[in-house]
């Protein structure tokens, strides 16, 4: 650790941690970050660039950083790219790599790239990438996402879980810098509940970085230790490190992303990796700070050249010198105080570069500088670096009275840190649709509207000066706590700092005249972005900041503008003779730094990702080997194969058992809806298109339901239980759109009407036993019901026991043979499918599933709403107007199904079709057209379906949705499909037992 | 994540809520004397207001009532909620 200073810092010196970059083992301290450990071991080289492969170093040493992303890797299933090598927490054993070079960082094949530069510039990937249309899937799109893209994902699911928490809260504090501290002391001094959040390991924001500051007469780093301390005395304050204020979402739900074991060599397997808090906040303090702008000079992203906030940090922090030789170049008075600072940690400051001209007034980071005896240069500017993997040396430039730049010495270093001035960090507070004024002072905008309750603090609203800042905090915290209802909350405090100003002007430093610069000047590092794409967008023809934007692509992805947006800002103001704060400013999204998936999953994901329902024969089919479907969330045994049949064959079976003997389907999905009040039968008269009103009691009627424009939306049997209630029944996916519709008429519609409705979808089990012998098996259960076919015949209801349960017992059919379903309360369910099976054994009763289900009612023209209509089908197009009410004054659908165009001739109408060859079964979805080989394209006029084998039938049967279909039967259409036209015949959609023979006996 | 006052279970985060499309649509009443053009204004027509919208949310996991909403379109944040049956007025006496 040759860089490391002697003594200082916030490090734990005699606590040793070893780590590996790129295979290679390094020790730093505890404390560290994994950047400062680098740069304290003297490895500046930590990254290649995006587009030009460039070699890149650390430059910032937070949030901020564009250059030093890196993958941390526990094993392979926990390995995680594009983190910030200056916010991952060293800890005992961590493995680190660079990303976006082969085969090596320091030897990178991609470099090429950069000798090709003059062929990618700004919009390249936008002008290249156009034509033929064909190349983009096969060529330039698996060739751009192999080349884009920074650090690789691992492919093995994330072993780590992940927690989520919601919390409300009076005031919270997002950031413990200086003002955030005090904002949230003052705040929870009027006794509100109070949330202060940091994204660091520590408190403190940017006062773990100062060297001399005092508060209340005793050294910062004092001083935080005892503000924490009374903060976490308080039961009403929640102090959260680690927590990054990712999105700023409407009415004060701000995202919180919490990394809880990132840090920890061996993360304790109890814990989650990371916890998502959504915060509720009656009031938001926003104590953000700044981050520190690059300068904008050729070379300016060579490994070496700095921000000198980060290289104060490094020094005054982590105790490492980055370099041991530098120098300095200012476009702010910051670098002043960096340069005593890096001077104190025992470096050798070669040159203090002033970009500002000599005689403007002395700021007191200058006056110290100059004290110190430091070599000063005013009207200095950068022309150049020497040095390819680290700097060497800078060229300096003197800007003489006229403007023109000429070429001045070239001093040796090892390292460059650069000032261009702060910008607060006002990304939240634009997150919250909060407006920003320029600030022509600060050369930065800052907050001036808010949209929300929320207040900036500090150097987030442009408040310089450490005890400016405090005093700041305490004022917002207070009034912030008396908006939310806490009055009285105050806090004085008092402080001593060197407070360098903060102020520069965005843009790029003056260069030498020329065509065309020398080298490339970077505004957006993680982008590559250079002066001369800005320029380019500029000469063609982009002048809004959006735009260039998007066509630079300065500013996206994770910068988000921290270190390159006023920069940008400010050089297409120069160049367009506009004001700052006329070009405006582009917007910030969140997340404010990445945030996992993980976090956003939590625990929804695997089994919990979604909620499971499961009937009451599951358990029962899962043990026969029963081959499921899921419908909705419901999961639905398809069919139940014997000795290895495949589906096919296991279907045919089923079909046929039901036919010739009886077989038991589990009906219990279906939706169930209670409908009572003296006036049930009239809410049913409104909303269904059946009549009601004549339904006797213990009997049930074949119910469409449509929608208040004609179409058809659901379908179901309804039973009159009693005078005044009604069982309804649903599809199994309509069940709560069709209960809400229902609530929506009662509430919103008819408050004439005395009706209640309750869901009982889950209320009730329901085994549907089908076929000639069901009432021979259902006799073997039942001692109190009566199920002759006088007593109960074809639409009937009986009340009694099945089995020893009770029972509502529906003589219903879905299959068009004899059938029950039998209903019964749903613990009893799994005990009734169990009876009916055993008891059924004498006539081979055949459990079925939804694929035998859906053959056989296809036989019977049986239609499935949502599969034979889809929205756009009326009673009448679905054959099925047969169930309207026409006595009726009114039902919802009744006059939107009456429109003219609804009645029209030529609609699509539900036919049946039956292929020529009974062997081929048609393709559901595939189109109808009404003659073969017609020119491309072809006149569609309608399409299958439902199609199936019935092997009842011995053949192939499907029905189709077709224009003028009914008028067409017994002509032979057409079915278009890419091997060629299928020729088929339109029928009726009953394809069994016409005359309904079967159902009645 | 908005917050949406419930005029029955007071103030309760959006997923607990369904929204209901624009507000105060008249269903026709006598199906008799409806016209296609009622029917068209009744079905489709739908105000889409940069600015205060009056609109219908259901608290759907939660009382499962049906009320209505002033909400302000470009700021999300809502000027009232009220109950079926209720106009309040729009601040400025808008309609
Ligand atoms: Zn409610």
């Amino acid at each position: 650790m040759k860089a490391r200073t002697t003594a200082g810092g916030r490090v734990e010196r005699a606590k040793k941690v070893r780590f590996t970059f790129d295979g290679r083992a390094y020790e730093g301290l505890a404390g560290d970050t994994l950047a400062s450990a680098l740069l304290a071991n003297g490895v500046h080289l930590v990254g290649r660039s995006f587009k030009y492969h460039r070699p890149r170093g650390v430059l910032g040493a937070g949030a901020e950083e564009p250059n030093a992303l890196i993958t941390v890797i526990r094993d392979e299933a926990r390995r995680t790219p594009n983190l910030r090598a200056t916010q991952v927490e060293l800890y005992d054993g961590l493995v680190a790599e660079s990303q976006n070079r082969w085969p090596s960082l320091e030897f990178d094949v991609g470099a090429i790239n950069s000798v090709f530069s003059p062929m990618l510039p700004a919009g390249f990937y936008n002008k290249t990438f156009m034509w033929p249309r064909s190349w983009w899937f096969k060529v330039y799109e698996p060739k751009i996402r192999a080349a884009a893209g920074l650090g690789v994902a691992a492919t093995l699911p994330d072993p780590d879980t992940y927690a989520q928490q919601f919390v409300h809260c009076e005031v919270l504090v997002v950031g413990a810098g200086p003002a955030g501290l005090t904002a949230a002391l003052s705040a929870a001094s009027s006794g509100a509940r109070v949330i202060l959040c940091d994204e660091q390991s520590e408190m403190g924001g940017s006062l773990l970085s100062e060297r001399n500051a005092t508060i209340e007469g005793v050294p910062a780093s004092e001083w935080i230790a005892k503000t924490l301390e009374t903060l976490s005395a308080n039961p009403r304050v929640r102090v959260l490190p680690r927590t990054t204020a990712f999105g700023y979402f409407p009415h004060n739900n701000i995202g919180l992303s919490e990394r809880i074991t990132d840090h920890l060599a061996s993360p304790p397997t109890h814990l989650p990796r990371e916890r998502l808090w959504q915060v509720r906040a009656t009031e938001v303090v926003l104590a953000t700070g700044g981050i520190e702008r690059p300068l904008i000079f050729p070379g300016n992203d060579r490994p070496g050249v700095m921000l000198a906030s980060a290289a104060r940090t490094y020094a005054n922090r982590y105790g490492v010198r980055v370099g041991e030789r530098i120098a300095v170049l200012a476009g702010c008075d910051a670098a002043f105080e960096a340069a005593l600072d890096l001077s104190a940690a025992g470096s050798t400051i070669a040159v203090i570069a002033d970009a500002r001209p000599a005689g403007s007034v002395d700021g007191p980071g200058i006056l110290a500088a100059k004290a110190a005896g430091l070599r000063i240069l005013p009207n200095a500017t950068a022309l150049g670096v020497t040095g390819k993997l680290r700097v060497t040396g800078v060229l300096l430039g003197i800007v003489g009275a006229d403007g023109q730049v000429v070429s001045g010495e070239t001093i040796a270093c090892d390292a460059i840190v650069m000032s261009g001035g702060y910008t607060p960090s006002v990304h939240l507070h634009s997150q919250s649709r909060g407006k920003l004024s320029f600030d022509e002072a600060l050369g930065a905008f800052v907050p001036s509207t808010t949209a929300e309750r929320t207040r900036s603090a500090g150097f987030g609203r442009g408040v310089s000066g450490l005890m400016a800042a405090l005093q700041d905090g305490a004022i917002i915290g207070a009034e912030a706590a008396a908006a939310a209802g806490f009055a009285g909350g105050s806090l004085t405090v008092t402080a001593q700092a060197l407070d360098a100003a903060l102020s520069g002007s965005p843009g790029a430093l003056p260069q030498l005249a020329g065509p065309i610069p020398p080298a490339k000047a970077f505004i957006d590092f993680q982008n590559d972005v250079t002066t001369r794409d800005i320029a380019l967008a500029q000469r063609e023809g982009f002048e809004s900041i959006e735009h260039i934007k998007r066509y630079t692509t300065t500013g996206m992805a994770t910068d988000q503008g921290k270190t390159s947006g006023l920069n940008a800002l400010g050089i297409v103001a120069d160049s367009s003779n506009r004001r700052i704060a006329e070009v405006g400013l582009t917007t910030y999204r969140m997340p404010y730094t990445p945030v996992t998936f993980g976090a956003f999953a939590g625990p929804a994901r695997g089994d919990q990702f979604d909620p499971v329902r499961r009937t009451p024969s599951h358990e029962w089919a899962v043990a026969r080997g029963g081959v499921f479907e899921d419908v909705g969330n419901w999961k639905r045994t398809r069919f139940f194969p014997v000795g290895g049949e495949d589906m096919h064959a296991a279907v045919n079976r089923e079909c046929v058992a039901v036919r010739s003997s009886v077989g038991m389907f589990d009906a219990s999905t279906l939706g169930k809806i209670e409908v009572v009040g003296k006036d049930a039968a009239e809410f049913l008269n409104r909303f269904y298109v059946n009549n009601w009103s004549n339904l006797g009691v213990n009997r049930s009627r074949y119910g469409i339901l449509c929608r208040d424009d004609g179409f058809v939306y659901d379908d179901g049997v309804i039973v009159r239980l009693a005078e005044d209630r009604f069982h309804v029944t649903t599809t199994t996916g309509g069940a709560a759109r069709v209960f809400g519709m229902m609530e929506d008429y009662i509430q919103t519609e008819w408050h004439d009407l005395s009706v209640w409705i309750t869901s009982t979808s889950e209320q009730w089990s329901v085994v549907a036993v089908q076929g000639p012998k069901a009432r021979d098996v259902l006799a073997k259960l039942t001692t109190d019901i009566d199920l002759s076919a006088a007593a109960l015949p074809h639409m009937g209801v009986a009340r009694g026991h099945i089995g020893g349960v009770p029972t509502i017992l529906m003589r219903v059919s879905f299959t068009g043979e004899l059938g029950f379903e039998v209903n019964v309360p749903a613990e009893y369910g799994s005990a009734l499918w169990e009876a009916i099976y055993a008891a059924g054994q004498e006539f081979g009763i055949t459990p079925y599933g939804t694929e035998a289900m859906h053959v056989l009612r296809a036989e019977k023209g049986y239609i499935i709403v949502g599969q034979d209509t889809d929205g756009t089908l009326t009673p009448d197009d679905a054959g099925v107007a047969w169930a309207i009410g026409k006595t009726k004054r009114d039902f919802v659908g009744k006059s939107g199904m009456d429109r003219p165009a609804l009645k029209a001739p030529g609609r699509k109408q539900l036919v049946g079709l039956l292929t020529d060859d009974p062997s081929v079964v048609l393709e559901e979805g595939a189109q109808v057209v009404l003659t073969p080989n017609q020119p491309i394209p072809f006149k569609m006029v309608g399409h299958v379906t439902s199609s199936y084998f019935s092997a009842n039938l011995g053949r192939s049967i499907a029905m189709a949705v077709v224009a003028g279909g009914r008028a067409k039967m017994g002509e032979t259409i057409y079915v278009a499909m890419p091997g060629g036209d299928i020729p088929v015949k339109v029928v009726s959609t009953v394809f069994y037992d016409p005359q309904g023979a079967r159902l009645n006996v | 994540m908005l917050v949406i006052h419930c005029p029955y279970c007071g103030p309760r985060p959006e997923p607990e809520f369904a929204h209901g499309g624009q507000a105060h649509i008249a269903r026709p009443q006598d199906p008799t004397t409806t016209t296609e053009d009622d029917l068209l204004q009744f079905l489709y027509l739908r105000e889409n207001p940069r600015g205060l919208f009056r609109e219908r949310w259901r608290h759907a996991r939660g009382c499962g009532r049906f009320f209505n909403a002033i909400r302000d379109t470009t700021t999300d944040f809502f000027v009232t909620t009220y109950k079926v049956g209720e106009r309040p007025e729009l601040p400025g006496g808008a309609a």
